[in-house]
């Protein structure tokens, strides 16, 4: 029996849709098996990767996973730690174990993190039930004063961060902005004056609605040294 | 109906003209319009999200929530506003419908929520709202296996006709039958069927039901790519 691949790469694909034909291919991220083909989960784009196959989906919640930098904002505080928001279904959990100083169980923890605060923090641990785990042990995790915050979509973080970290440090050169992009989408932007910082702002919001199209870089580029 | 032409001069297996978009509401995850004629559906979703209260949750999957509403505006009578008896049943075979496509199992405890508002009504309201909830999800990112139309179709003096507007369903012997079917499976999710028809019109209908719904699949195929493609 012949294997054939149905798509091109790159195309956008629909959910549903057949990405291939016969037992050749596997499926990867955002796409499923049924019986002898392999079809899309994700309005998305497919990329064929060899035998993989991958959708990688235009929309959509953030899913955890464990060691990726995220962003959370404050929303609850109990006992033994904070509530974070991290745009994805489940909220997370920093224990008071998990942060970078002593804290007593007995202090009062709004002086450390009070609600609205906006935390970087790392994931430790996401459980099969989807309870996750984040810590600010580390390096270059800390609450994060100031600047302006911006709200992406996460499928489109590894395009902003471009190829080893191509993207956001022309875009950190070119501006001398302080960026900080979260796995969870989203973006901290904190520079010298407002109008840098509403630069970043406009070209990472440019990123996120045209990362589909091919060219991205150059005309990122562009727009930097145009307002210079 | 005693000739031969319906009464808006359309043959008996064409639909109205249909119309799609998705990306309406910026606020919602996910959101489309659809139209069909004179009747408008917009759909929003919202999730996955924590479901509360906690009760309602499932530790197994995520559940899909739906809700159907008319705006008060929507039909030629003010339609009191709120959740009634009718619009109870439809937000339920609303979900019925949509849930064989989608696959919330990565969502354990999580809802996604749908509210499908209706701003005009000429018929066939149920039908364009799971076509528009179907699109919305896909925009939204929700995994799902399928996509699903729907159309109603319809039985008038014994000869069977897609897409009834209400002046054709308030004929006298007329029976609606709402039907919604998957993109690829072809596997029927919505029949309801108010009225009363034979074995062969059933089936004759369920036939022509299907045809639409893949005429109807190629334009939501069609919204949610051009979507990308416009900007």
């Amino acid at each position: 029996m012949t294997s054939e691949i149905l798509i091109k790469d790159k195309e956008i694909v629909v959910p549903g849709q057949e990405l291939a034909r016969g037992m050749d291919y596997l499926p990867t991220q955002g796409a499923f098996r049924e019986g002898e083909l392999i079809l899309s989960h994700y309005l998305g784009i497919a990329s064929v990767n060899g035998r993989f196959l991958k959708v990688i989906p235009l929309n959509g919640r953030y899913i955890p996973k464990v060691d990726d930098t995220i962003i959370g904002k404050v929303i609850d505080i109990g006992f033994y730690g904070w509530m974070l928001d991290i745009r994805c279904a489940y909220r997370a959990v920093l224990s008071l174990r998990e942060t970078s100083s002593f804290i007593e169980k007995s202090e009062d923890l709004t002086k450390y993190y009070d609600h609205g605060d906006l935390i970087v923090a790392k994931i430790s641990k996401v459980t099969k039930q989807n309870a996750v785990d984040v810590t600010t042990k580390g390096p270059g995790l800390k609450k994060l004063i100031g600047g302006k915050i911006l709200e992406v979509t996460p499928s489109k973080v590894p395009r902003m961060i471009g190829k080893q970290g191509s993207m956001i440090s022309m875009i950190k050169e070119a501006t001398g902005c302080n960026v900080i992009i979260g796995q969870n989408g989203r973006v901290w932007i904190k520079g010298e004056s407002s109008d840098k910082e509403n630069l970043v702002s406009d070209i990472i919001l440019k990123i996120d609605q045209e990362s589909h199209i091919d060219g991205l870089t150059d005309k990122i580029k562009k727009m930097l040294e145009s307002k210079k | 109906m005693t000739s031969e032409k319906r009464l808006d001069g359309r043959k008996a297996d064409e639909m109205r003209e249909i119309e799609a978009k998705v990306g309406i509401i910026k606020r919602a995850d996910g959101s489309a319009y659809f139209r069909i004629g004179d009747t408008i559906a917009i759909a929003a979703v919202y999730g996955p999200r924590e479901l509360f209260p906690r009760f309602l949750q499932n530790p197994e999957t995520g559940i899909l929530r739906c809700n159907y509403d008319m705006t008060t505006f929507s039909v030629t009578e003010r339609k009191r506003p709120g959740p009634n008896r009718r619009g109870v049943e439809i937000s339920l075979v609303t979900e019925k419908s949509l849930l064989p496509a989608v696959d919330l199992s990565q969502f354990p405890n999580a809802v996604v929520d749908v509210f499908v508002e209706i701003i005009q009504a000429n018929s066939g309201t149920r039908c364009a709202g799971i076509s528009a909830a179907s699109l919305a999800l896909a925009h939204a990112g929700v995994p799902m296996k399928d996509m699903v139309a729907a159309i109603s179709v319809g039985k008038i003096n014994g000869k069977v006709y897609v897409d009834l507007t209400k002046d054709e369903e308030d004929e006298e012997d007329a029976t609606d039958i709402p039907v919604a079917f998957t993109a690829r499976g072809k596997k029927l999710t919505l029949l309801q069927l108010d009225g009363n028809v034979s074995k062969k019109e059933l089936q004759e209908a369920l036939k022509l039901g299907k045809a639409s719904c893949e005429k109807i699949n190629k334009i939501q195929y069609k919204a949610l790519k051009d979507y990308y493609k416009n900007e």
